[in-house]
Parts: C-alpha cells; sequence; structure tokens
C-alpha cells in the first residue's frame, strides 16, 4: 500500500508507518514499512533474527531515527513537524512530549537499579507528567497489584526474579497512561518457568483493551493473543494477517519456513 | 595414600559399604597448622623489634612529638591542610565531570578540547604544574576579563590575584580535575545504555536522565576511587610546601628549620596524617553504602568500625529476601 497519507483523517488509524527507511551504514534494516494499527488492536511482529522487528518497533518511539518515509502516531509525524509546506526537525522536548504517548517494555527489563518497585512505577509520573506525589503513589501501588506483586513495592529490582522485575516494567510502563504500548521481546530473556507470568500480565492487558505491539517468538501466545500478526524477514513486511490467516499457512513460503523451524523447535 | 590402607578398605565389600555409610565428616579432627604458628610468632617477634625500636629510639623524642602535637602553627597547618583539600578536591570533582561530559559529547571540538586538557594535566607532574601556578606573573603579568579579540572588561595585575595560596588551589584543582575526568567518564559508560532508552521512552529530558538516572548509578564507580584520590590530594597537598603555603608539612620545616628537631616533627606531621586518613576511610565507607543500595552482590560487608558504630543505635529497617513463592 503506497498511497500518499492526508495529515488529518477523522477516523485515522492509531498509528500509520508509511513507506519507513532505515539504514546502518550501507546495510538496509527497514525497506519500506507500512504498517497501519488501530486504537485497542494488539499486534504481534513476528520473523527471524535480524529482520528488523525490533528497529522498526524502535523507531516508533523514536530510539532510532528513520532515514525516509513517515511515521504518524495519533495524527501527529513523529520527529518532525509542518513549518508551512516545509518539514522540519521538532526539538528535544517536542519529541520528550511526542515519546509520551508511547510505553515501552524492554527484553532486558531496564528497571532503575537504585530505586525500589514503588519508586521505579511512580518515578515518571511525578518527575515528567508533574503529578501528585501521593495520587502518583496510589496509582503505582494500584498498577503494581494489577501485574501481582503487591507484596513486593519496597523490593530493589536486583531482589527480584526476572519475571517480576519484567512486571514492574509494564507497570512502569503503564503509569504513563501510554496510548500505545511495546514490548520488544518481553520473555526473551526469562527462564522459561516464569515466562507465564508476564504472558498472563499481556493478556490482561488485551483484553482491557490496551494498544499494544508486541514482537515476541513466542508463537502461541502471538496467534492467541493477537489481533493480527505482521510476518517480517530482511527488513521487509512479507506478510499482514489474523491469526487464522497465518495458521492456514497458505502464504509465502518464507513465512512457512519460519513457522516450521518454530515448531520444530518447540 | 598407603598400601596398607588401601588393602583394608578393600578387604570386604561389605565393611566398606558400613564404613561409607558411617562415615561423617563433621566429625573429622582439625590438623594443627604448623606453618601458620611458625608464620604468626615471626610476624609478632618482628612487630615487637619495630615497636620496641621507635618506642626507645632517642633521635624521635616522644616528648617533643607529644608537646608539638598539638603546637599552634602545626593546628594552623592542619587547618590549612583540610581547607586546600577540600576546596581543591571539590573543584576537582565538578571540574572534572563537567569535562567528562565534554569528552561524552556529541559535538566533537568539545570531545577534543577536554581530551586536551586531559592530555597536557595528566603528562605533566603536579609539582612542575604548582611552579607554573606560582611564577604565572612571568609570562602572563596581566589577567583581563573580556571576549577573545574582542573588548575586555577589566584587568588585574597577576600578582595581585595570584597569591601563593591561589597558586596552589589553582593547581591542585586543575590537576585533579583532569584525574577526576577520566574516573568520572569511566562511571558514566558503565551505566548499560538500557538505562537511558528506559528514562528515554519514559518521557524524560536529557537533563534528568543524567541527574537522576545515570549519574546515581554511576556513582557507585566513580565514589571507590574518588575516595582514593581525596586521600592522595590530603597528602599531595604536601608538595604546595615548595611554594612557602603555610599547610602542615611547611608549618613543621619552619620550626626544625629553626630547632632542628627534624624528626620528631615528621613524626608529628606523619600521625596527623594518618589521622585525617584514617577519618575519610570512615566517610568513604558510609558514601559508598549509600550508592550501593539496590546493588545486592556489590553490598561492601560491614567493616569493624561500621560493626560496631551499628551496635549502638538499633535500625528498623530489614533488608527482604528474595524468594520464589509469588511464582505459580
Amino acid at each position: 500500500m503506497t498511497t500518499n497519507p492526508t495529515i488529518v483523517m477523522t477516523s485515522a488509524p492509531l498509528v500509520q508507518a508509511v513507506n519507513v527507511q532505515k539504514h546502518f551504514g550501507g546495510t538496509v534494516v527497514l525497506d519500506s514499512v507500512s504498517l497501519e494499527i488501530s486504537a485497542g488492536e494488539v499486534v504481534v511482529i513476528i520473523g527471524p533474527s535480524g529482520a528488523g522487528k525490533s528497529t522498526f518497533l524502535r523507531t516508533l518511539n523514536q530510539l532510532e531515527r528513520i532515514d525516509g518515509g513517515s511515521i504518524w502516531i495519533d495524527g501527529q509525524l513523529l520527529g518532525y513537524k509542518y513549518v508551512g509546506n516545509t518539514v522540519r526537525h521538532c526539538s528535544e522536548k517536542e519529541i520528550i512530549q511526542q515519546r509520551r504517548m508511547l510505553g515501552m517494555v524492554f527484553q532486558q527489563f531496564n528497571l532503575f537499579p537504585h530505586m525500589t518497585v514503588l519508586q521505579n512505577v511512580r518515578y515518571a509520573p511525578v518527575q515528567v507528567s508533574g503529578e501528585k506525589e501521593a495520587d502518583a503513589t496510589q496509582r503505582a501501588r494500584d498498577l503494581i497489584k494489577l501485574v501481582g506483586l503487591e507484596s513486593r513495592v519496597d523490593y530493589y529490582p536486583s531482589q527480584l526474579s526476572g519475571g517480576q522485575q519484567q512486571r514492574v516494567a509494564i507497570a512502569r510502563a503503564l503509569a504513563m497512561r501510554p496510548r500505545l504500548l511495546l514490548f520488544d521481546e518481553p520473555t526473551s530473556s526469562l527462564d522459561p518457568e516464569l515466562v507465564g507470568d508476564v504472558l498472563a500480565v499481556m493478556r490482561t492487558l488485551a483484553q482491557q483493551g490496551q494498544t499494544m505491539v508486541i514482537v515476541t517468538h513466542e508463537m502461541e501466545f502471538a496467534l492467541d493473543i493477537a489481533d493480527r500478526i505482521v510476518f517480517m524477514a530482511d527488513g521487509k513486511i512479507l506478510e499482514v494477517g489474523t491469526p487464522e490467516q497465518i495458521r492456514n499457512e497458505d502464504e509465502t513460503p518464507r513465512l512457512r519456513a519460519f513457522i516450521g523451524r518454530l515448531r520444530k523447535e518447540s | 595414600m598407603s598400601g596398607s590402607e588401601r588393602t583394608e578398605v578393600a578387604h570386604s565389600h561389605e565393611d566398606d559399604l558400613a564404613r561409607r555409610l558411617s562415615t561423617d565428616v563433621s566429625t573429622a579432627v582439625r590438623t594443627p597448622k604448623v606453618g601458620q604458628w611458625v608464620v604468626s610468632i615471626i610476624v609478632l617477634l618482628l612487630a615487637a623489634f619495630v615497636i620496641r625500636g621507635l618506642a626507645i629510639n632517642s633521635a624521635i623524642q616522644w616528648g617533643e612529638v607529644r608537646s608539638y602535637l598539638t603546637f599552634r602553627s602545626i593546628l594552623l597547618g592542619v587547618r590549612l591542610t583540610l581547607i586546600l583539600t577540600v576546596v581543591s578536591m571539590a573543584i576537582g570533582i565538578v571540574g572534572g565531570a563537567l569535562l567528562a561530559v565534554c569528552r561524552l559529547s556529541s559535538i566533537r571540538l568539545l570531545r577534543s578540547a577536554a581530551w586536551l586538557y586531559v592530555w597536557i594535566f595528566r603528562g605533566t607532574p603536579l609539582l612542575v604544574q604548582i611552579l607554573f601556578w606560582f611564577n604565572l606573573a612571568i609570562f602572563l603579568p596581566r589577567i583581563t576579563i573580556g571576549i577573545p579579540f574582542g573588548p575586555s572588561f577589566g584587568g588585574w595585575s597577576t600578582n595581585s590575584v595570584v597569591s601563593a595560596l591561589t597558586a596552589s588551589i589553582l593547581a591542585l584543582a586543575l590537576n585533579e580535575a583532569a584525574y577526576m575526568c577520566e574516573i568520572v567518564r569511566g562511571g558514566l559508560l558503565s551505566v548499560p545504555p538500557g538505562q537511558t532508552e528506559a528514562a528515554k521512552s519514559l518521557g524524560l529530558s536529557r537533563r534528568k536522565t543524567m541527574t537522576q538516572i545515570v549519574f546515581p548509578q554511576a556513582m557507585r564507580f566513580i565514589v571507590p576511587p574518588t575516595g582514593n584520590q581525596v586521600i592522595g590530594m590530603l597528602k599531595g597537598s604536601s608538595l604546595v610546601s615548595v611554594i612557602a603555603v603555610g599547610e602542615l608539612l611547611y608549618s613543621a620545616e619552619v620550626i626544625y628549620d629553626q630547632n632542628g628537631k627534624l624528626i620528631p616533627l615528621l613524626v608529628v606531621v606523619s600521625i596527623w596524617y594518618i589521622i585525617a586518613t584514617s577519618v575519610l576511610y570512615v566517610i568513604q565507607y558510609y558514601v559508598e553504602r549509600h550508592y550501593g543500595r539496590g546493588f545486592k552482590a556489590t553490598t561492601l560487608p560491614k567493616g569493624r568500625i561500621a560493626t560496631y558504630l551499628a551496635s549502638r543505635r538499633t535500625r528498623p529497617t530489614q533488608t527482604p529476601s528474595y524468594t520464589t513463592e509469588d511464582h505459580v
């Protein structure tokens, strides 16, 4: 789909990536990636390593700059702005403002190790959104309860298991009330027996209508939770479909091979 | 393993099995460690020999040491040494942190400038730098404030601005900044990049990310070498005695130049330096513990002093331990 986007659309999707280009040096990492995501949708991105899945996710909250095309979230052009008819770079402040629409959960959790669970979750609402300490604390406690760690509020991340840390990271991201939540291989660095707890929390969020983009290798989970599955390889989106369409496997040979390999592993 | 034991063990299969089942190593008898005792006795003997030598050595004149220990000019010297250390170290730490941020800057010229600074100030001896600053007036007779190649707003003769004390502080602080730069830079680089990314993704500004996320974590790596730097600075400040600044060593020099009691006064000086460095060790312990919070692997074992201090006041804080009970 290569139609030109109009700047303002009444029923615009929450996310619209249009012909996104990205290269590291001479290597093309994202080759004309276009994708639309509606509010409330759960999109799971699968594909072999080096496909550009994580890079695409990171361009959405501007941890990576894109080299071409455009990304629109909630009608805003990411990282740039129109001044008259010219496209200009956003200032640092404007980029920070745009990032606040999104939350991100990382493969390595990246909790702040010098803060307790409660402090981690409460930190950004107080420091970035300027919420009152008392309100933020109450909300943080609710979120920590939501991820099932109310008995661990005063622990430091180093005192928690990987699965517990990742659940705190989800609570921390939720505390900023993101329009869109990004998950970058959230279970890839967890011991197998801890994966279930994290996936359970993500299921709950999906049921509550949270818009999510998830990069994962958990194929069964993907088929179960996704509204749509995106298959990427070599920096391109090769296939987009509902779990049923993907399951039926009458798609590209690359996807068939990829799913076949995953089946063999598990 | 002797042959007779082996035959005894192998003599019956059932005996062997019974013996294995009844063996409990907790009942083992300790072999006396003769070697350890010999070494300990030798060390004790040597220590006694040295202590006795020091105690009866007539050159030390312990009576003189005792009276000079709290001599007025010596105490003033101690005070100036502490002031030099604190002021130079404070400027050095701030300067070093700024230099470190410059060295990690995205602006190339700023990186190069900071590198050049560190290269020059680490590459020349501190003593030479002290002499340079002290004789600044020779190659820079006037100091003016203004825009380079532009108008100037005022000026002073260098000699009136840079006294021996100012020269000492300049020399010690600017030299220290170069070393602190490398320490701070190492600390900042040791914080995983994921921390900055997490802060960014939460919408934190660059400044808050630096001051509230990266720096507190970097402190864990910065504090221990900085403690060494402070101790080094305390002792290194004695170098400024060459430009007649009345710190501890110079105060002693003035006295022994008059009365010739060199050894007693050097002992006095050493005692004061040891007292000061010991106090710094205790301070360093607490600072390290503060910045180590949340990092289980590097939690410091309690030293004897700290254990003693802790035993004097009861602390209700208990560290929760990690359990797996809530994995279902």
